[in-house]
């Protein structure tokens, strides 16, 4: 059991964790979620005492990481894959960390097995690929056969069948009853892994959940519908239906329409009723992704902006930033983009803009609204006079065509 | 207790599993004996007004220790400055939060390594050096030839000791290194010569540690304090980047 009470950490006047309260509990994978810079690993690093917190207090059983007897079999930890000495070998720098808390070298080539690193065991470490670093780190983590277990991006550059691995390893380790805190960026990866989430963003709390709790509050499911196109009156029959029951019919870009505000029978009987035949009713699922952003996107410190490549190169007419580069659309509503022009069909749109810039929809009671323009502070900023949410990393090109964040405002 | 033991081994493991370290005691071992033995014999072969003094059999045979000193305190800065650049440190942290505890043990391990090495180094030196001088060599049951050996072996021990103090206050090797390298090889020697900076430069660790190294006479060197105040003085340097070193450890994170 992990628990953090008002935890606080300050590095000179900005700060990184503000007021952090969570419990971590034993038997089930917690993801760890926020995006970068939120202070997950500040956190992480707090609760394995690397890092003094400012303010507030973070136990693990009960005791300061600091005052833990023999901590190391209390706490395993994969903090930074690559802390470790390139000139040694895999089993001497293991070895190193055994002696440390008093494990058996015997568990050394234990646990070297288990994270599959056998043939390269004696190879200096300076060698070692972004994921062989990370098998070496998990099973730094694993030497003690600590009851609690902390990750941070336990995923970072594992190949597919490393992935598998990593997710099987943390599901056994918590159906063994132990506690294990998960930090990913990978929402698929959380939304197989992960049972309960923690998110934060820019260091506070955002939710404490589980991930079902979680998809059911940040995102809002939807019908979508698709009706014949020999037919062209029908979509308009069927909107004047379900606008009078309260609901909503939205084009699609593939020809579809998606219905918000009604649920799957009422959508069939009220077509039904107006006489429109429709070729397909499905129900559509949040994603862990889509909630995740819904959520966060007030609260991402580090945002791309379109790349105008400096006009190194014509850009081709009609081909207004393809690619990667985000579209000038603005979402309306609840933040689904709508309408034509659209470029992603089945409308989710975010796997495309990955942390490019969008206009963030207000969350009622998250307090990570929109950064005004004019500078007024959002509600609960712990920042006094700062204007969070500017996009540090993404210097404004005179000129150039503006992200629609700017658009929106 | 057995708490300490385990990091004690731990930190054996370390010192001995990194290649580059171990080199620099090698280094430190080859510089210190082959300069002393080369001078010995280019020495030999002068006269007395050409040397500027009798001969100090001894003394000459230390002169490759300006030199060997600098590999120890590479190896002083590596073992310490190895654990930030690689971010072991937060692994090792994670494993003893008890951060004096994980000091003393790495100090502990390092300076038996650096014991072992240094005096073997003072030794060899000494008697190869002799081996060399012929009929102006020393014997090491003259007086106060025993202690200067072993004061050679303490000598480039502390100041192994002395560059891990202050890497623990400056935790980046290149920092540490840019710092301590000019200074044992060039200021110290500057400040020592000029007659201006003479008294005072005489208390850097250095140069007390070269003074615990004259066998009796201190004439030439011209010293406010005996090779017994030298070992003091050193000792006092050591202890304060030590101390140094200790209180940035604590009250810094890693």
């Amino acid at each position: 059991m992990i628990e953090a009470v008002g935890l606080t950490k300050s590095y000179g006047d900005k700060t990184a964790v503000y007021q952090l309260s969570f419990q971590v509990r034993p038997g089930v994978v917690t993801g760890f979620l926020g995006p970068n810079g939120s202070g997950k690993s500040t956190t992480m690093r707090m609760t394995v005492g690397l890092d003094e917190p400012t303010a507030g207090t973070v136990t693990v059983n009960g005791l300061p990481y600091r005052r833990l007897p023999n901590a190391a079999r209390q706490v395993g930890a994969l903090l930074d894959a690559k802390a470790v000495h390139g000139g040694r070998s895999a089993r001497e720098h293991l070895l190193c960390l055994a002696q440390l808390s008093g494990v058996p070298s015997s568990r050394v080539d234990e646990v070297i097995d288990v994270v599959g690193l056998g043939e390269v065991a004696h190879k200096r470490s300076k060698g070692f690929s972004l994921g062989m670093g990370q098998r070496l780190g998990i099973a730094g983590a694993l030497l003690g056969d600590p009851p609690v277990l902390l990750f941070d991006e336990p995923v970072n550059g594992l190949d597919p069948e490393g992935i598998l691995w990593i997710r099987n390893l943390m599901k056994q380790l918590a159906s063994e009853g132990r506690t294990v805190l998960v930090s990913s960026h990978l929402m698929s990866e959380m939304a197989l892994t992960a049972d309960h989430l923690i998110v934060i963003g820019r260091g506070q709390l955002l939710a404490d959940m589980s991930v079902k709790d979680f998809i059911a509050h940040n995102s809002q499911g939807y019908a979508r519908v698709r009706v014949p196109e020999d037919r062209p009156d029908d979509p308009e029959k069927l909107r004047t239906a379900l606008a009078r029951a309260g609901g909503q019919l939205l084009p699609e870009e593939d020809g579809g329409f998606r219905v918000t505000g009604l649920a799957l029978p009422q959508i069939s009987d009220l077509a039904h009723e107006a006489d429109v035949r429709l070729w397909e009713l499905s129900p559509h699922h949040a994603s862990l992704e889509e909630a995740y952003m819904q959520m966060t996107q007030g609260a991402v410190d580090y945002r791309a902006t379109v790349d105008t490549r400096s006009s190194l190169q014509p850009l081709p007419q009609g081909m207004p930033g393809q690619g990667h580069a985000p579209q000038g659309h603005a979402p309306q509503g609840h933040g689904y983009p709508a309408g034509p022009g659209h470029p992603a069909p089945g409308a989710q749109g975010y796997p495309q803009q990955g942390y490019a810039p969008q206009p963030m929809p207000q969350q009622p009671g998250t307090g990570y609204g929109t950064p005004a323009p004019g500078g007024h502070p959002p509600q609960q900023q712990p920042w006094p006079g700062g204007a969070p949410g500017t996009q540090p990393y993404a210097a404004p090109t005179p000129g150039a065509p503006t992200s629609d964040s700017e658009a929106a405002r | 207790m057995a708490h300490l033991t385990r990091v004690l081994k731990s930190e054996w493991t370390k010192v001995t599993t990194v290649r580059s370290t171990l080199w620099t005691l090698v280094l430190a071992f080859f510089l210190t004996v082959s300069i002393g033995i080369a001078f010995s014999a280019l020495l030999k072969n002068l006269s007395n007004e050409e040397r500027g003094g009798p001969l100090d059999p001894t003394y000459v045979s230390f002169s490759g220790m300006s030199m060997g000193q600098l590999a120890m305190v590479a190896f002083g800065v590596l073992v310490v400055s190895g654990e930030y650049s690689t971010g072991m440190i937060r692994a090792s942290l994670g494993a003893v939060p008890q951060r004096g505890v994980f000091m003393a043990a790495k100090l502990v391990a390092c300076t038996a390594l650096a014991l072992l090495v240094g005096m073997v180094t003072s030794v060899a030196t000494f008697f190869g050096s002799q081996l060399v001088l012929g009929e102006e060599k020393a014997s090491i049951t003259d007086d106060g030839v025993l202690r200067a050996v072993v004061c050679g072996g303490l000598y480039m021990t502390l100041m192994a000791l002395f560059s891990m103090g202050v890497t623990w206050m400056l935790r980046s090797p290149l920092l540490a290194f840019s710092i301590l390298m000019p200074f044992f090889f060039i200021v110290s020697g500057i400040l020592g010569v000029v007659e201006a900076t003479r008294k005072i430069a005489q208390f850097l660790p250095d140069q007390a540690g070269m003074t615990m190294l004259a066998v009796n006479d201190l004439t030439d060197f011209d010293r406010a304090y005996g090779p017994g105040g030298a070992l003091l003085i050193m000792l006092a340097w050591v202890a304060a980047a030590l101390i140094g070193g200790y209180v940035m450890l604590k009250r810094r994170d890693a």
